[in-house]
Formats: structure tokens, C-alpha cells, sequence
């Protein structure tokens, strides 16, 4: 239908295009921009930096935030959250995409509802529970909160995939008297792993970008996690705000991801569209 | 039981006790506290009181200390708040969405550019939006009031974050800005399934592209489309950090979940904060239920 769109509709076309890509990277590139000016520089609405400076970078980490410590803890907290939602996602996804057995779709709408539950219904329990095993402020800790929603989003995207698998190689798998272990991480494994990747980090951004539980479960200053600590920078009054600072941790905490999101966007779009399209 | 199920229900056992843990008791518990009088600074003293956290004197409902009626009281203003954004935000990003996911369905020179840029809002995340936003909207420095300014399209600079006026509005727009690109992908994902073929022959038959649009492409993606909605009008339902951060914490854009921390961690009012949480369960499930039944979708379809 290419070859006959009329002049003017593919004036409009390009047009409507162009605006899409602006308003979508323009804050970006403006946030980039901000990250590098300092001083009066700042109150410049200007897109190129005039003298452009890595000095809001350099005090991040010299400051009197933490902020690298700060980088470290989401690093850690997301990584485990990653592994331990992968470890039991694998065998439980295998169990509901794979096996016929009762009671089977509830149990997949009872694991939906809980991904779709507001996070403050559990927040008393939580921080009752949080307290009782002593993880309460420890950064490390969050790794409980945050399998509420990792969990269960990894069992439902990592079904679906499970389910699109060819019956046949399973099939032939056990005619050679491979156990269900055996099927998963020899049979299996190989087609499975770009759905791990994507399920992974899915489900590391929802651990990395993490507030409400991060904001109420940790108050010392050396445990908190990026979102937190990025929400916190202020100045001594409301004039005072470190913008170019603020601007600069957001730059370090927002390029992996959408680098992240640019290199894997095939793969990220597919895990989307399994964990919700076909729900 | 046979050994295939057996296996199963083995492979389920470390998630189910996991879950059981972190969500299932946090969850009875927290329904538990809402029964109760506790502060969170000591959390042993804690008395039961009923519903009276729900519909006593200082509770939630039907307080008769509200003298201005229910919508004057916090939390009155929290549930219009969370709905006035959830609606408005869900709306307008359904629309949105839609039309950035019929751009992106057309072929043209420099869609996988525009693709790929389109994802960039959805990978920032949402502490980083508000901040981002945040400074661009600074009511004397910030580069949108500058632009609007240079248009001639406001004679004054407005405090878009901090005006109650505006507050509100400002969150939706801000939501709308990084939650588009995941309504496009979606409804891009339906839009490219269908059969090209049917396409052709409408155009063949000179039908007009809006009578395409709204009779073949429209009822084909409903099913898809609802269920993205009803993902997004789930996570609109429970905002928090968009509204804490971007308009700091104030109360006249206050949503549910920032009500319920407030009450809980800065008033130290556990038991009704509790209440509070579990009333926004309780409403976000019927509205849920209201809704599947208004667009007669089961939900049980998708998963069966």
C-alpha cells in the first residue's frame, strides 16, 4: 500500500514522525544537556552547554551522599532479586506451561492477581516482617519486598514461552527417559534463553526503579537504593537545589537501561507482549 | 496422583512457600492491623478495635468529623485524585497509544529510528521522569515555561507542579509522556497480527480508511486492547512515586497509596493506614470487576 499514499499523506506521515521522536527524546537529551552546566549556566534553557563541565559528576561521589555506595546497593539488591525470581520461575513456569493438572488455572490467575496488587496493601505486613528477621534497613532486605513482584511476573511471562515450546523435543525426551529435570536445563535450555534474558531484565528494571518499598524499609543513609537517594538530593532552601546534580545521578542511573532497552529492544518487546497481550 | 502431577506440584512447592511468605502473610497481617490500634513505634502495644479504623469516629467512612462531607476530608481527596489521574492518564494514553502504534504499523523510510526512540520515556524510570520533569517545569527557571513564554502562549510563568490547579494535571501529563510507549508496543503487537489481505481488499473495494479503522482493525485488537488497559488502569490505580516526588508529597494531589504511607510511616498510625490499604484493595478489585464486566471480557480466557 506504499507506492500509492498520496503526497500530502506522506507529508503528514513524516511530519506526525518526526513529532513522536521529539517529544520522546527531547527531555532526555535536555536532562543530558543540564548534567553538564554548572552555576548561572543552568538557568540557560539552551540545548548545547556552553562550557560544558563534568564538575556535577565529580561531586556525586565526593559529595556527602553516598552515591556510589547508593549505585552499589541497587546493583546488589536487583541481581539477587533476578536470580532468585529466575531459579524458582524456571521449574514453576515448567510445572504451568507444560504439565496438566487441577486446579492449574487458578493457580495462573491467583499468580496475575498478585502482579497486579497495589503494593501498599502489604506495606504493614511487610514492615512487620521485615523487623521480626532483622532486615529491616539493610539494603540488601528489599530483595524480600521486591520478590512480590518479580515472582510472579517471571512465572507468567516464562509460562507463556514455556508453552510455545515445540511438544515434540519433549516428547522425544522422555521416549529417552530424560526426567523433567533433565528436559528443563538440557532439552529445553537452549530455546529458552533469550527468554530468560528478557524476562531478566524486565524484571531487574522493576527492581532497579523500585520506590515505595525502598522509601519505607530503609532509613540509614548507606543503604538506601538510587530511586531513593536521587529523590533526596535537595539543597539547603528551595533556590538552592542542586539541579545539575540531580540531573547528572539521573544520567548515570537512566543510560544503562536505555542502552540496555535500545540493544535488546526485540526481546524486551516480546517478554511485554507475552506478559501481557496474552493474558 | 500420577508422576507428572506430582512433579508439577514439587516444581510449583519453592515458589508457592515463597510467595505464601512475602505476599500471603505480609498481606493477612496488614488486613489484621486494620482491625487494630498500633503505632509503628511500638508495635506490641497493639489493642483491637474493630472496624472502628473503617467506620468510627476517626475512621474512614461515614466520619462525622467531616463536616465538610467525605470528598473534603484526605482521604475523600486521595480516592478522587488517584481516580481523576487513573481515568484521565488511562484515556488519554489508550489514545495515544493508538495513534503512535498505527504511525509505527505504516511503512515508511526510518520507522525502526522512530520505533527505537519511542521506547526511550518507558526505559526512564519513573523516579528520574519526575525529577527530569520536574526541572523542565520549574516555575522560574524551567524550559517550558520559557517556550510557552517565547509562543506567546502564557503571559505569566505558571508553577506547574506546585499550582493545585495545575498539580493534578501535570502528573497526568507527565504519566502520559512515559507510559505511551508501552501502550503503543502493545497495541503494535496486536495491529501486526492481523491478515494484511483483508487490508488489500478494502482498499480495493475504495472503503474509507476510517471506516476500516473503526469496522475491520478496532473490534479485531478490542481483545488485546482492553486487556492492556486493564494492565494500566492496575497500575494507575496504585500511583505513588510519580505524585510523591514530581509535586512533593503535597496534600491537594494526594493519591491512595501516598495516603496510606503518610498515615502509616510519617503518622505513625499503623492500624489506620492498614484500614486505608486495605480499602484500596478492596476498591481497585471493584473497580476491576465493574470494569471486565462493562467490556465482558473473562479474565480466565487468556489463562486457561
Amino acid at each position: 500500500m506504499n507506492e500509492q499514499r498520496p503526497l500530502l499523506g506522506t507529508a503528514v506521515l513524516y511530519l506526525l514522525a518526526a513529532l513522536v521522536v521529539v517529544i520522546s527524546v527531547y527531555p532526555f537529551v535536555y536532562m543530558l544537556a543540564t548534567s553538564f552546566k554548572t552555576g548561572t549556566a543552568l538557568f540557560d534553557t539552551s540545548l548545547l552547554p556552553k562550557a560544558p563541565t563534568w564538575r556535577n559528576y565529580d561531586q556525586l561521589f565526593h559529595g556527602h551522599q553516598p552515591f556510589g555506595r547508593h549505585l552499589l546497593n541497587s546493583i546488589m539488591v536487583a541481581t539477587v532479586t533476578v536470580a532468585i525470581a529466575l531459579a524458582m520461575g524456571i521449574t514453576a513456569s515448567y510445572a504451568l506451561g507444560r504439565i496438566r493438572f487441577r486446579g492449574k488455572s487458578a493457580l495462573l490467575l491467583a499468580i496475575l492477581a498478585v502482579s497486579m496488587f497495589p503494593q501498599v496493601a502489604v506495606l504493614s505486613g511487610m514492615f512487620e516482617l521485615m523487623q521480626a528477621i532483622g532486615l529491616y534497613n539493610e539494603a540488601i532486605g528489599l530483595v524480600v519486598p521486591y520478590t512480590i513482584f518479580t515472582l510472579p511476573f517471571t512465572v507468567w511471562v516464562l509460562t507463556t514461552f514455556m508453552r510455545g515450546l515445540p511438544g515434540e523435543l519433549e516428547e522425544a525426551a522422555i521416549m529417552d527417559g530424560c526426567g523433567p529435570v533433565r528436559i528443563i536445563f538440557q532439552v529445553f535450555m537452549p530455546l529458552l534463553w533469550p527468554a530468560l534474558v528478557s524476562t531478566g531484565m524486565l524484571a531487574f528494571i522493576g527492581a532497579w526503579n523500585e520506590f515505595l518499598f525502598a522509601l519505607t524499609f530503609v532509613n540509614d543513609d548507606a543503604q538506601r537504593t538510587v530511586p531513593v537517594s536521587i529523590s533526596l538530593i535537595s539543597g539547603a532552601n528551595a533556590y538552592e537545589i542542586p539541579w545539575g546534580s540531580i540531573m547528572a545521578a539521573s544520567v548515570i542511573v537512566t543510560v544503562p537501561l536505555v542502552l540496555m532497552v535500545l540493544v535488546f529492544q526485540r526481546k524486551i518487546v516480546s517478554g511485554l507482549t507475552a506478559g501481557a497481550v496474552k493474558g | 496422583m500420577n508422576d507428572r502431577t506430582r512433579t508439577a506440584w514439587m516444581f510449583l512447592a519453592p515458589m508457592l512457600v515463597l510467595m505464601a511468605a512475602v505476599a500471603g502473610w505480609p498481606l493477612a497481617r496488614s488486613v489484621w492491623f486494620s482491625l487494630t490500634e498500633t503505632n509503628i513505634n511500638d508495635m506490641s502495644a497493639s489493642r483491637f478495635v474493630g472496624l472502628d479504623n473503617y467506620f468510627g469516629a476517626y475512621g474512614l467512612f461515614f466520619n462525622p468529623n467531616n463536616t465538610d462531607g467525605f470528598w473534603a476530608s484526605e482521604w475523600g481527596t486521595s480516592i478522587r485524585n488517584t481516580f481523576v489521574f487513573a481515568i484521565c492518564s488511562v484515556v488519554l494514553e489508550t489514545l495515544f497509544g493508538l495513534g503512535v502504534a498505527l504511525l509505527l504499523n505504516q511503512e515508511f523510510k526510518g520507522r525502526t529510528l522512530v520505533r527505537t526512540a519511542v521506547l526511550v520515556p518507558w526505559a526512564i524510570p519513573t523516579i528520574v521522569s519526575a525529577r527530569m520533569w520536574g526541572w523542565m517545569l520549574h516555575d522560574q527557571f524551567g524550559i517550558v515555561n520559557q517556550m510557552l513564554l517565547d509562543w506567546g502562549v502564557i503571559s505569566h510563568k505558571i508553577a506547574w507542579t506546585a499550582d493545585p490547579s495545575f498539580a493534578l494535571w501535570t502528573v497526568v501529563g507527565v504519566d502520559v509522556w512515559k507510559t505511551t510507549p508501552f501502550m503503543a508496543l502493545l497495541i503494535l503487537a496486536a495491529l501486526q497480527t492481523l491478515n494484511k489481505d483483508m487490508y488489500e481488499a478494502a482498499r480495493v473495494d475504495g472503503v474509507h480508511p476510517l471506516r476500516v479503522f473503526f469496522r475491520i482493525t478496532l473490534p479485531l485488537i478490542k481483545q488485546p486492547l482492553i486487556v492492556a488497559v486493564i494492565f494500566r488502569l492496575l497500575d494507575a490505580l496504585r500511583i505513588f512515586d510519580l505524585i510523591f516526588v514530581l509535586t512533593s508529597n503535597s496534600s491537594s494531589t494526594i493519591s491512595m497509596s501516598g495516603f496510606v504511607r503518610n498515615q502509616m510511616v510519617d503518622n505513625g498510625n499503623l492500624g489506620f493506614g492498614s484500614a486505608a490499604s486495605t480499602s484500596l484493595t478492596l476498591i481497585i478489585l471493584l473497580t476491576t470487576v465493574l470494569f471486565l464486566k462493562a467490556a465482558r471480557v473473562k479474565l480466565s480466557e487468556g489463562a486457561s
